[in-house]
């Protein structure tokens, strides 16, 4: 008998009894017999809770966790500070065992968290409404492209190059099978090259996306890219790290039209790579077009104010093949995580852990050049992430790193063939004057 | 009650944080950022302290219902039991703090897990190889139809755009073709709950992509010609797609591989108990059958020279469906799952979901319409057409059954069936609560003839009383404003 199944042999008896079957296998009368499997599946177990225990453990053994080190790579998964109390809301039973709010009545403990959690990111981002999450932020910019070529009726968008390479080979899949044609202007100088991204823009152009801080960290020309929409009749679409927005100019100020992005770095850990939480933005006026649950407030019947999911029209289980986007499941948990967070760090909070990963990656930036093991990188304005040139060769520097403790920068030669020798460094809030001294020292050691 | 938004706590100066003192050398912000760039206006984030924060939370967590609150019969949602201890393993540093694009070399635990994970969701699918990227059921299925589009164009037959559907598939199948650009056909489902085979063959032509499947169906029946409609749908040229939600029913018994099955999703959060989260995150591993394996997303994790690695060089790919490899955490707990329950063990557990809901079945047709009398699988689905006869709504039944403390079933789905509720008890619900509900649910169509209004005016125990949804919708208010704090 398995732990996890109550029912006794006795219990299983009755109630075959009690519909008219004399075995179990009669359950299953509907199945031709050619198809049954006839024998045990082939897989390992069952173990008991300790001897699994032991397993998972030897397993997560056998991985670098960031705990032992100190971490320098981001490139789209940072290790910020995930304050403690963020796992004990999540590991709340009512909140992680519950499914979709579609019962309003006992599920306003979710759905005031993602209502708040709309507000958090409308006030961040600077858009009027904000859906209670996508699956990351790659997927968030494929909806978001998607989503703008359906209200302009074009069918081409242009993404700058400096865009996370994940997001843009997610963004492609998505466009071109839906028949959608994405286009990359080229960058310069580390951020993107107005004339190329001015000579790929026609009438045909239903949205332009842009990263900021990019993918090198640096800053984008956002205005001067924002003046293009009115000429050519485009939508906005940026793409922002929510930890610089405790510092930085929203993306409404700076003419977006849509806004997603990557909230993992909001008390979300690394964890190989998921669960992660995409954001999403937008103007008020496309809320008929967006993707995904959103959650508003309404009254019960005796006029006492509560949550549901509304606006469900535009979703799949509504409007099926018509809808919006077939997304049904998000990641709610990550959205409360990212709620808890901020709500815990507040407006002070935010601003510090944006101030302090700034001044440490610039401080970082610094000590690095002083080495003279690296050349700059590109030079324009950053923020938590830059580049430097290395002359160690980078599979080299980064192995003998690990060896000291230390989780190197990321190669941008993966993805940028012309990056030979690019080293894309992150410093967040995390890592203290130590540490960055510790890196700068090894480096010289290393060569 | 409490029901203050977190933002109406707020204490101008209030902290809920402590980071250290910033220990380098701070330059002045102007000098390293230009001001063009620089917000002025502060986000309205609260302002609350760390008792503040667990109070509030703790507060908005009792108004909901979980799993482990009781029983949660949502039909095709799987809403079995979330074992604790893959909580805890899921949560273990070597997992949670591992950076996705550390080498292959540092990730090994990672990667093994990941591999065998593959191994282990193809052996009981019976599929060739699986990529674990996709973050949930729709976006398996979005994978599944890209590689199905891609094989098509590989093979010169790029002009295959036309996908069957059954009149009772779940709403992201169609939403999901579209997404492919595809054009969706319906067929519909004959007087036993099967596909209409005669339809079916009507529909043939040069232009048929394949057919999306849940096999059993929405109706929780098991497809019982399932093999003429693999063998149709292949004769044509088309491709056969299974959405595995209610997989729950057979596993260790039927496979959809073994059933002609060219493509698979999974939904872990189902099938493999990983919890829903309040409506994520999930995960949806996408399989496929030998002619279908270079159009995997990247990367495939592979097992080469006693070393795991992840394998981008795949020209074929459809490339990613989102970054990274999936929702790892998730993942990890399925995989702690699979490990616990062994191959008797899942085989147990579909044997017993499968005799649960026709336990629940048997004693509810008595009260309710049971529009296909049928033996069910994991799940079966009941009319309410009576009690709408005399004024009662499966939304009032719904709502009533709250009062009683159990979730209601999934109701008005499938589409196909009016006033439909689909029950799914799962295998981790003993008998006593499967026959405490059989007796509140009969206890409910009384009421509904003694005692109308009790139903109509229901739920009475909630936190909050029936919501006014046509009202959130007419006059939308889809977050807190600042400027409300002043009133």
């Amino acid at each position: 008998m398995n732990r996890y199944i109550s029912n006794t042999e006795e219990q299983r008896e009755r109630m075959l009894k009690e519909i008219g079957f004399d075995s179990p296998d009669m359950l299953f009368k509907d199945i031709p017999e050619d198809i049954r499997l006839n024998r045990s599946l082939m897989l390992p177990g069952p173990l008991t809770e300790m001897e699994l225990s032991c397993h998972m453990k030897r397993l997560a053994g056998k991985n670098i966790e960031s705990g032992g080190y100190s971490c320098f790579l981001g490139a789209g998964a940072y290790d910020h500070y995930i304050p403690s109390v963020i796992a004990h809301i999540l590991n709340r039973s009512e909140f992680y065992t519950s499914y979709t709010p579609y019962q309003p009545e006992i599920s306003q403990g979710t759905l005031q968290a993602i209502f708040e959690f709309q507000t958090m990111i409308c006030e961040l981002t600077g858009m009027d409404v904000a859906n209670a999450s996508v699956y990351d932020g790659a997927t968030a910019m494929a909806e978001a492209a998607n989503m703008a070529c359906k209200i302009t009726r074009k069918e081409k968008v242009v993404v700058m190059r400096t865009v996370n390479p994940q997001y843009r080979k997610t963004l492609k899949a998505y466009a071109g099978f839906k028949g959608y044609e994405i286009l990359e202007a080229d960058y310069q100088e580390g951020t993107t090259n107005l004339s190329d991204l001015e000579s790929l823009l026609s009438a045909e152009t239903a949205a332009v996306i842009v990263q900021n801080p990019n993918f090198f960290g640096s800053l984008e020309e956002v205005a001067k890219i924002a003046d293009l929409k009115a000429k050519y009749q485009v939508l906005l679409i940026i793409c922002v790290d929510p930890v610089s927005l405790g510092l930085f100019k929203t993306p409404e100020e700076q003419g977006a039209d849509i806004v997603v992005g990557e909230g993992q770095a909001l008390g979300n850990p690394m964890s190989f790579g998921g669960p992660y939480l995409g954001f999403f933005a937008a103007k008020d006026k496309y809320l008929r077009q967006m993707p995904g649950r959103i959650v508003g407030q309404t009254v019960d019947r005796n006029g006492e104010p509560g949550f549901t999911l509304t606006m469900q029209t535009r979703e799949q289980h509504i409007r099926r093949e018509k809808a919006a986007s077939n997304i049904c499941s998000n990641q709610a948990l990550n959205a409360l995580a990212a709620t808890v967070y901020l709500t815990l760090m507040g407006k002070q909070g935010l601003r510090e852990a944006a101030y302090q990963s700034l001044q440490k990656a610039h401080y970082g930036y610094n000590k690095l050049i002083e080495t003279d093991c690296f050349r700059p990188g590109f030079t324009k304005p950053f923020f938590k992430e830059f580049t430097v040139r290395s002359e160690i060769p980078l599979d080299r520097l980064n192995h003998d790193l690990l060896k000291e403790g230390i989780i190197g920068g990321y190669a941008l030669e993966k993805d940028y063939p012309e990056l030979k020798g690019f080293w894309l460094v992150a410093v967040t809030e995390k890592r203290t004057k130590g540490e960055i001294d510790e890196l700068a020292e090894k480096v010289v050691e290393i060569r | 009650m409490n029901r203050k938004l977190i933002f109406e706590k707020s204490i101008k100066g209030r902290k809920g944080y402590a980071l250290p003192e910033c220990d380098v050398p701070a330059q002045a912000i102007e000098d390293i950022i230009p001001k063009e760039y620089i917000r002025i206006e502060e986000p309205e984030l609260p302002e609350v302290g760390e008792v503040d924060t667990v109070r509030h939370f703790t507060l908005l967590s009792g108004l909901n219902y979980g799993v482990d609150n009781g029983l949660y019969p949502l039909g095709s949602c799987t809403m079995k039991y979330n074992p604790k201890i893959n909580e805890d393993v899921s949560r273990l540093d070597g997992f949670t703090g591992v950076h996705p694009d550390l080498p292959d070399s540092a990730v090994q635990g990672c990667l093994e897990l990941l591999y065998k994970m593959d191994l282990f969701l193809s052996e009981i699918t019976g599929m060739e190889r699986i990529s674990l990227q996709p973050a949930a059921g729709a976006h398996g299925e979005l994978a599944g139809l890209m590689m199905m589009k891609a094989f098509h164009q590989y093979h010169g037959e790029g002009h295959r755009n036309k996908i069957i559907v059954p009149d009772s598939a779940h709403g992201t199948n169609p939403a999901s073709a579209a997404m492919v650009g595809y054009e969706v056909i319906e067929v519909k489902t004959d007087s036993r709950g099967n596909v209409d085979l005669s339809e079916l063959k009507k529909m043939m032509s040069g232009g048929i992509a394949g057919i999306m499947l849940t096999n059993p169906s929405t109706l929780g029946l098991f497809e019982e010609n399932i093999c003429e409609i693999t063998d149709i749908i292949h004769k044509a040229g088309g491709l056969v797609y299974y959405d595995g939600a209610n997989l729950n029913a057979i596993m260790g018994i039927t496979r959809p591989g073994d059933m002609g099955f060219d493509i698979v999703h999974l939904n872990l959060h189902k099938t493999f108990s990983t919890p829903h989260g309040g409506g994520g995150p999930g995960s949806g591993p996408v399989g496929v059958k030998k002619d279908l394996v270079p159009f995997l997303p990247v990367p495939l994790i592979q097992y080469k020279d006693g070393q795991y690695i992840r394998d981008y060089d795949r020209p074929l790919s459809i490339g990613r469906v989102r970054s990274y490899f999936g929702n790892f955490s998730v993942i990890v707990k399925a995989y702690a799952y699979i490990l616990t329950m062994g191959a008797e063990g899942l085989r147990h557990a579909s044997e017993t979901a499968v005799l649960n809901a026709n336990y629940l079945m048997h004693k509810l047709k008595k009260n309710y319409e049971l529009p296909y009398d049928r033996t069910c699988m994991h799940e079966f689905v009941l009319s309410g057409r009576h009690q709408k006869d005399i004024g009662i709504t499966v939304l009032d039944i719904a709502k009533r059954m709250m009062d009683y403390g159990i979730h209601p079933p999934t109701v008005y789905f499938p589409l196909k069936v009016k006033e439909a509720m689909m029950f799914e008890p799962t295998e981790t619900e003993s008998l006593e609560t499967i026959d405490e509900a059989a007796e509140i649910l009969m206890r409910i169509a009384a009421e509904a003839e003694e005692n109308p209004e009790l139903l109509k005016e229901a739920p009475h125990r909630t936190p909050v009383a029936r919501l006014d949804e046509v009202r959130a919708v007419r006059e939308p208010v889809l977050k807190w404003h600042a400027k409300n704090k002043e009133k």
